[in-house]
């Protein structure tokens, strides 16, 4: 899951970037109005975490263009301010959930997976693919009632496609959904992170779609 | 507590029985000038009657018997004034000192020794007006007489007529201005009702509608002061809203830091989280001391004893406790600073310009030099900490001094309370905070001092 963190501290903004990464999100973070605005515009975030104050305007101004522009990506709230008052305008302006610092940086990553996957129309939190289940809160994966050791790459293009069963996803979104601007891509590491998740979890899980992308396959 | 009531009530009532008394001594004293004045004149007019009825004795009724005592021929019927009656006594004596009449109610010895005129003269103990008139023809002295003691009664029967009124309406009079007193003091127990029906935090102005013009004022200096208060107020909560901002961000920071190290398998992931952890509480500390600052700032009083403040020392001193976060950043102090002393309170002095030469220390890039300077500038004294940092942007320039304003080029560092402290540390003293950008780059920070606060 790519998570965009829009937060003007730079301790708090790297500790979240940081902290959720470790939670197994891929973490793009910002520091003001008018970079939170070039980034969403990119659109591939599955959620946003936006803070209220920011230097140059204030994050309900991000939230209301965000979805008068007709983008429903989920956004968590964070701010120092939590009266009633604020709280009930962050949500009326189309905020999804809503946190008052200091916070829990586990209650954040939960809020945000809960967030996530009610955006994607389910209830239950484990996801499940024949024997297979994947617990987005506890980062583990099984096969037939065994634990299944993933790297964090490898555990977040199963999330993925598991999130969205059917779905064709390409390389470049793989790629988009896996690493951060900062990050190197190395070429080849999809289908690196592909290959090994095939060994570990069997041949037939993943699909090559020729020319287009991978699927979750009859397993 | 005394009451307004009373009080008024006992001046009127003093006030008012002592106007009354002094009346009354005043009637007392020109009532008995007047009654003298006109008895006396009586006294002239009978013995002048008496005498003019002697020298025309011949003109008795024929008949009447001449050896008769004058006296029996005036006996008249007295009505019935046993006050008053047989007032006058005469005694008409020959020249050469014989009792020849007298009147009923005159004593046998001489009511007077002298020829004519009034005398006054004691027998048996009583005081009598007496007046005389010589009648040198005749060869008789005809002296008329009033006993002073019947004056004396006459006076003072007056007098209490006068009184035994008054006696009866004072207590009728104090009813009446006690009520009346009441009545007037109306409006001032409606506000003291008013004041006193409020909740402790009301702070709306009470109306001004039908008060009394001695009223007004009172009314219009409380609704002032509340007018302060709430603004006072106002901006307290303000403080505390953005206080709570500004503490609750880092400590979110620290808080995600930390779990970020307990959560970290990675060594160098760990140390760098605690690396924050570490700048993360300097900066809070500093952020809590500014608060604090800012705080002692808005309750120092400007009556503030003013000591002396050495100007190079400080900054001196300064320079010494900033070196550990300058980054090879050099302060330059001039030398003439060092003589210069000026009349502030120390505190604050300290707190402006170690807010000023943090802010200089911060912006300038490493290997920079902040210069401090003095001149005499149009009656002023002028201190300057010139930078050689980003400046400010002129759009920014009017916001800098408001509390938690973080410009463009803010640092980690950077609170937004800095210029803050220093414009009301320097106000307090009586001094100004002038910022501007230097045509070469840099800020140039000036405290203005008027030239009197020069020691």
């Amino acid at each position: 899951m790519r998570i965009l963190i829009v937060e003007d501290d730079d301790i708090l903004r790297d500790g979240l970037k940081v902290g959720l990464a470790l939670a197994g999100f891929t973490t793009d973070a910002v520091g003001s109005c008018d970079a939170a605005a070039t980034a969403l515009a990119a659109n591939g975030f599955d959620a946003v975490v936006l803070d209220l104050m920011l230097p140059d305007g204030s994050g309900l101004d991000i939230l209301r263009d965000l979805r008068a522009g007709q983008n429903d990506v989920p956004v968590l709230l964070l701010t120092a301010r939590d009266t009633v008052r604020d709280r009930v305008a962050g949500l009326d302006t189309g905020a999804d959930d809503y946190l008052g610092k200091p916070f829990d940086l586990d209650e954040v990553a939960a809020r945000l997976r809960a967030l996530a996957r009610r955006s994607y129309g389910r209830a239950t939190a484990a996801l499940e693919w024949s024997t297979l289940k994947l617990d987005p809160a506890r980062q583990s994966v099984e096969q037939a009632g065994k634990p299944v050791q993933l790297s964090r790459r490898e555990y977040s293009i199963l999330h993925m496609l598991m999130a969205h069963p059917g779905v064709i996803f390409s390389k470049a979104k793989l790629e988009d959904k896996l690493y951060g601007w900062q990050e190197e891509i190395e070429s080849n590491a999809v289908e690196v992170h592909i290959h090994h998740l095939r060994n570990k979890l069997g041949p037939g899980l993943i699909e090559t779609v020729r020319g287009i992308g991978y699927r979750l396959g009859g397993g | 507590m005394r009451s307004l009531r009373t009080r008024l009530f006992a001046i009127l009532l003093i006030t008012t029985g002592l106007l009354w008394l002094s009346a009354t001594v005043w009637i007392f004293l020109s009532t008995r000038a007047e009654v003298e004045r006109v008895l006396d004149a009586r006294l002239m007019e009978a013995a002048r009657m008496v005498n003019s009825l002697i020298v025309s004795q011949d003109m008795m009724p024929e008949g009447g018997d001449k050896d008769r005592p004058a006296q029996s021929a005036m006996k008249i019927p007295v009505l019935d004034h046993p006050h008053y009656d047989r007032q006058l006594s005469c005694q008409i004596w020959s020249l050469d000192g014989t009792l020849i009449g007298k009147s009923d109610s005159a004593p046998d010895a001489t009511l007077a020794a002298h020829a004519t005129g009034f005398s006054e003269t004691v027998i048996n103990g009583e005081t009598w007006r007496v007046f005389a008139v010589e009648n040198a023809g005749l060869g008789v002295r005809v002296l008329v007489g009033d006993n002073l003691r019947i004056r004396d009664r006459l006076v003072n029967d007056l007098v209490k007529g006068l009184l035994f009124p008054a006696l009866l309406i004072i207590p009728l009079l104090a009813v009446l201005i006690w009520l009346s007193v009441g009545r007037g003091l109306a409006p001032l127990r409606k506000l003291a009702g008013d004041l006193e029906r409020r909740e402790a935090s009301d702070l709306h102005a009470i109306e001004d509608i039908g008060t009394t013009r001695e009223i007004s004022p009172v009314l219009k200096s409380l609704n002032g002061l509340f007018a302060r208060v709430a603004g006072a107020r106002e901006r307290e909560q303000n403080f505390i809203a953005f206080a709570a901002h500004e503490l609750r961000t880092p400590l979110a920071g620290l808080k995600t830091q930390a779990q970020v190290a307990l959560a970290s398998d990675d060594g160098a992931t760990r140390e760098k989280a605690l690396g924050q952890i570490v700048a993360g509480v300097d900066r809070t500390g500093k952020l809590v001391r500014q608060l604090l600052d800012i705080a002692s700032v808005e309750a120092s009083e400007s009556a503030k004893p003013v000591g002396t403040v050495n100007v190079g020392d400080i900054l001196a001193g300064l320079r010494t406790e900033l070196a550990g976060q300058a980054h090879r950043v050099d302060v330059a102090i001039d030398r003439r600073l060092f003589d210069l002393k000026i009349g502030m309170d120390p505190d604050l002095f300290r707190l402006a310009a170690r807010n000023l030469l943090e802010n200089a220390i911060n912006h300038s890039p490493p290997g920079a030099t902040v210069n401090c300077t003095c001149e005499l500038d149009a009656g002023s004294l002028v201190i300057t900490i010139n930078d050689m940092g980003p400046g400010i942007p002129d759009e920014e320039m009017a916001h800098v001094t408001e509390r938690f304003f973080r410009g463009r080029f803010k640092t980690s560092a950077g609170s937004g309370l800095g210029l803050s402290i220093v414009e009301r540390a320097l106000d307090r003293a009586g001094a100004d905070l002038e910022l501007c950008n230097r045509p070469g780059g840099g800020l140039s920070a000036r405290i203005v001092l008027p030239q009197a606060l020069v020691q």
